[in-house]
This record gives C-alpha cells, sequence and structure tokens, in this order.
C-alpha cells in the first residue's frame, strides 16, 4: 500500500560493503514530492550502488530504502509508480526499439501498452522506432531509456547520469527532457557529475563523498552558504587580524588588494562594526557569488572534505 | 500465473532473433539425416562399413530416431539443451537487461519461471523435432516397416510408432535434468559460454563415471544412465524399472539444481 504522506524517497543509513569495500556507508537522504533532486559526487563516491539499491537491484547491508512508504528490496510492487535506469540504459539490441518498449509493457501490465506511441513521441524517436537498438548511437538509447521509463507513468523517475557521453546538443535536450517531466509533476532523483546540468534542473541536491553525504538542501542555501566576501578597506592589515579574530568569520585570506572570508549575515552586521571600531573604513564589503562547481569542489575534495551538513 | 506466461511469450519471442535457437534446431534436424545418409551410403556404395544398430535401420525407417537417440545421448543432447538453458540468464546479465526487466512490475520468480519454462520447451521440441525428422527421413530411406524389439520380438510399425514417441518423451526426463543444471549454471557464472560448456562437460564427466572400472555401483544413478531408460519401452513385455528409475533420479538433479539456481537468482545482487 502507498502512504500517500510518505515522502518519494526516504533513505536511513543505507550501507553497502563488498568485503572489505564501503561503497555506501551511511547514506541519508529524503527526495520530497515534486523535488528534482541533484545526486552528486565524484566517480567511485557511490552514487550508482545508491541508486541501485533504491531500485531494489541489490541488497543493502545495513539501512532502509523507501519508496513512497515501501520496500523495494522486499517486493517489486515497491516500485509502482517509480522508473528509471542506473548506469546506461540497456535493451535487446536484437529488437526494435518498439519490440523492446513491447516486451517493458507486457512486464510493466496494467495500460503501459497504450503509452508506448506517447513515450516514442516526447523522447523524438518516432521515427526510428521500427530500428533495431543494436544501431542506435549511445544518445538514442539515452532517450529510449527515458521512454521505457515513461511506459510506467512514473510519480518519480530515477536516473543514474542521463547525459553521460551524450554531445553538447544531447545533453541540452535531456535537460530540457528532465526539467518538462518535472514541470508536469514528476519527482526526479538525477545522479550526475555534471555539475552545470544538476545546478541548471535540481532545486536541491545531496553531495556524496566516500559514500557518504556531505551535504543535502536547497542548491540555493548550498552556494549562499558558500559565497565568499570581498572586503576591501583603508587598512587591510587591521582588517585581516580583525576578521580573524572575529566569531563566525572564517576562511580569511588576503588577496593583492583585498580580503575574501566567509560569514553568515549576522557575523558581517558585527564584523563591520568591529572594523569601523579598528579604524578600518570600509571601502567595499560585498558578495562574490559560489557557484555549485565551487561548493561541489570544497565539499568533495581533500583530505579532510567538509562533514555532513545535512539541513 | 499470468506473469509467468507474460515472460514465456516474451522469452519465446526473443529466442526467434537469436541465431543459437536456430544453431540447436539445426543440429536437431541435421544429425538424423546424417544418420540416414550413412545408411544411404552403406546400401549403394557398400562403403563406410557399419555402425552399431545399422542392421536395424536397415530394415526399419522407425530405428532411425532410436539410433539418434542412442547416441545423442553423449553430447547431441546436452549440448542443444545447453545452448538456451546456460544462456538464458547469463546473456541478460552480461548484457546489462536483467537490470532493465528486474525493475519492471514482475516479481523475479516470475521471470526465473518463464527463463525456466521456455529453456525446458526449447529441449522438448528440439527432441521431438529431431524425433520426427528421423522417422520421416528414416521412413523414407528404409521404408516404414515394422521394428524389431530389443527382446528380438516384432512390432508392427503403427505401433513402433507410438514407441519412438513413448521413447521421446521417455528421454525428455534427463533432458530436463540436464536444463536445470544449465539454468543453474547459467544463473551462478553470469558467463554464456561458462555456463553452456559447463552444462556439457558435466555431461560428459557423468559419462566418464559410468565406465572408470570400480564406479560401477554409481552407475544406476549418473545422469548419463538415464538417458537409457526409454529402451525399457522396446522390451517384451515393457520394462518400466529403468523409467521409474530416471524418473527420481533426474528428480533429484533436478531440485538441487533448480534450487540451488532459484535462491541465487533471487537474492543476488543485480550489478551489470
Amino acid at each position: 500500500m502507498t502512504d500517500q504522506a510518505a515522502p518519494p524517497i526516504e533513505v536511513r543509513g543505507l550501507v553497502k560493503r563488498y568485503g572489505t569495500l564501503e561503497a555506501v556507508a551511511g547514506v541519508d537522504l529524503t527526495v520530497n514530492a515534486g523535488d528534482v533532486y541533484g545526486y552528486l559526487g565524484p566517480n567511485g563516491a557511490g552514487k550508482t550502488t545508491s541508486l541501485r539499491m533504491m531500485l531494489g537491484l541489490i541488497t543493502p547491508t545495513a539501512g532502509s530504502v523507501r519508496l513512497f512508504g515501501r520496500d523495494p528490496i522486499t517486493s517489486v510492487s515497491a516500485l509502482e509508480g517509480v522508473a528509471g535506469f542506473v548506469e546506461a540504459p540497456t535493451f535487446y539490441s536484437y529488437l526494435s526499439a518498439r519490440r523492446n518498449l513491447e516486451l517493458l509493457a507486457a512486464y510493466d501490465g496494467g495500460d503501459a501498452r497504450s503509452r508506448i506511441d506517447a513515450a516514442l513521441e516526447i523522447v523524438e524517436l518516432t521515427g526510428r522506432q521500427r530500428d533495431r537498438v543494436g544501431g542506435y548511437s549511445h544518445g538514442m538509447r539515452q532517450r529510449l531509456g527515458i521512454a521505457a521509463s515513461l511506459l510506467r507513468n512514473p510519480r518519480l523517475l530515477l536516473l543514474d547520469e542521463p547525459a553521460t557521453g551524450l554531445d553538447p546538443g544531447g545533453m541540452r535536450d535531456m535537460r530540457r527532457l528532465v526539467r518538462r517531466l518535472a514541470d508536469e509533476g514528476m519527482t526526479v532523483l538525477l545522479s550526475s557529475h555534471l555539475l552545470g546540468e544538476v545546478e541548471e534542473v535540481c532545486n536541491r541536491v545531496a553531495i556524496v563523498r566516500r559514500g557518504r553525504v556531505v551535504y543535502e538542501g536547497e542548491i540555493a542555501a548550498l552556494t549562499r552558504a558558500g559565497a565568499v566576501l570581498r572586503l576591501r578597506t583603508s587598512d587591510d592589515t587591521i582588517a585581516l587580524a580583525v576578521c580573524e579574530a572575529q566569531p563566525g568569520v572564517t576562511g580569511v585570506r588576503r588577496v593583492r588588494d583585498h580580503l575574501e572570508l566567509t560569514a553568515s549575515e549576522d557575523a558581517v552586521g558585527a564584523l563591520s562594526q568591529s572594523l569601523i571600531d579598528a579604524g578600518a573604513l570600509i571601502h567595499e564589503l560585498t558578495p562574490q557569488s559560489a557557484t555549485l562547481e565551487d561548493v561541489f569542489f570544497s565539499l568533495t575534495e581533500g583530505q579532510d572534505a567538509a562533514p555532513a551538513a545535512v539541513q | 500465473m499470468s506473469g509467468i506466461a507474460t515472460v514465456y511469450r516474451w522469452e519465446l519471442a526473443k529466442l526467434r532473433y537469436q541465431k543459437r535457437t536456430y544453431l540447436g534446431l539445426a543440429m536437431a534436424v541435421l544429425v538424423p539425416l546424417l544418420f540416414v545418409l550413412a545408411v544411404h551410403l552403406r546400401r549403394h556404395h557398400e562403403r563406410g562399413g557399419g555402425f552399431a544398430f545399422s542392421d536395424y535401420v536397415d530394415r526399419s525407417g522407425l530405428a532411425i530416431p532410436l539410433v539418434v537417440l542412442l547416441f545423442g545421448a553423449i553430447w547431441l543432447f546436452p549440448l542443444i539443451a545447453a545452448l538456451v538453458a546456460g544462456d538464458i540468464v547469463a546473456a541478460e546479465d552480461q548484457g546489462g537487461t536483467l537490470k532493465t526487466i528486474l525493475t519492471r512490475s514482475l516479481e523475479r520468480w516470475q521471470v526465473f519461471c518463464g527463463k525456466g519454462l521456455i529453456a525446458l520447451s526449447y529441449a522438448c521440441v528440439a527432441t521431438f523435432l529431431c524425433g520426427t525428422v528421423g522417422v520421416v527421413a528414416g521412413s523414407l530411406q528404409s521404408g516404414f516397416n515394422p521394428l524389431q524389439s530389443l527382446s528380438g520380438t516384432i512390432v508392427s510399425a503403427p505401433r513402433a510408432l507410438l514407441l519412438v514417441y513413448v521413447s521421446l518423451a521417455v528421454y525428455l526426463i534427463p533432458i530436463a535434468a540436464v536444463v536445470c543444471i544449465g539454468l543453474m549454471l547459467s544463473t551462478i557464472t553470469r558467463n554464456s559460454a561458462a555456463a553452456v560448456v559447463g552444462t556439457l562437460m558435466l555431461s560428459i564427466i557423468f559419462q566418464l563415471i559410468g565406465i572408470l572400472p570400480g564406479l560401477s555401483s554409481l552407475q544406476p544413478y549418473l545422469l548419463s544412465t538415464q538417458f537409457n531408460a526409454w529402451q525399457g519401452l522396446l522390451r517384451t513385455p515393457i520394462d518400466s524399472q529403468p523409467i521409474v528409475r530416471a524418473a527420481w533420479v533426474c528428480a533429484i538433479y533436478a531440485a538441487l539444481s533448480l534450487g540451488a539456481a532459484f535462491i541465487v537468482f533471487m537474492r543476488r545482487d543485480v550489478n551489470g
């Protein structure tokens, strides 16, 4: 039974070990209805393994996955209203695209078969539906993967790097397609390492590093939190000392004719007062907007990347 | 049950597009024709020598399918059975399509049952095709004549024809066990070639064990021995004892193989 109040995806303490290798090391995330949720991380971070567990393809070592409140590990019926693919979507290369979709529609049952034409139309493969999938380009297979997902009339779509391997035009089309599906009310989880893609189409993200979520929340909040302030004063030496001593101000560094620092809005107010009190007149104090890429690298690179900052 | 029927129907459709399907069926057609050709050459050109039971096939074309059953037990029928059974899960794994079908609305056990049934069906079709080609080609070559039973009595042609088809049915008992072994290797190895070759190797190993001195006590329980159970039908009176033994011995082989395959398939992580 679907729990109407349950979020489309709720993952708690998800762990997957292969011998001594911990591919997923305790992932917690919640995808709410209507989210276009970016699941970000470098290669090997555990994204695909997490998605496999969400789709019931592999059994977690520990933790739980709930899709609309149901456990996909115990029964495939938990995937009702859920569709997607992990890694590249795969089909029977010796069958035509249409025959592949007919097979999958038969496996889905219900009125899935009646959606084949519409699904092919959406991904713009109607004209090539009779061709064998073996002759399809990578991009066409990716689009066919979306079409196969749409047969299930999903409320939740899980896509694992759908734009990987596509040319710029294909990537743009894929972004538009995902955006369009989201606009139609579909909840989407988009696993990717293409930051621009995620920043363009997603409203929330989880960033994973070495099998752990190091950030989960709104992209806007993430980039705001990661924003750097540019400070120019009448005396940067005094200003540097004030900034370093000021509570709530971090990452202070001198860059040519100015300082860079990060601080919360409250800390900025206090800092302004402290600078004036110390005799350093403020010529400029402006936020330098951080991109998702800036934040992503700050969270995922280095020996001791930021600890989990789940919001 | 409709889920299993769906898988069965689509597995059948997929078989139509795969070369291995036709390879196995071609072998099932070709081998009895080769026997008929051998009989023809021997009779008309006085060369090529005789082969076991060649006198039988000279007198009645209905002996051809039975001779093929006798020789086919060593590699022909195990290979035909393994071609589909050994490939049916492993090919999905290697091609990455297992994850595609396991994220639809059918349960894993339904997919497994559908696949197992189609592998069994294929082996049945190939066996009966082989027998039918043998009957037709043999009758054209040596005539639709009465058949001499293994007890020396003469069986009328219509009754002999019935016995041929019942023999084919009995032959399916060990073939079903081979299908289950193929399915197990296909599921466990996740590699089509390894599963097909492995199934054939196991069949040959059973044959080898059967001829090794000192291991004769094992012979009644070897899978290879059960391929001779049909011969009980050609005795007067019919000897049902080897058929009954084939049924329970093969049931054990099948249950163990199928059980292992089922457990692995249900619990496996699909990483491909």
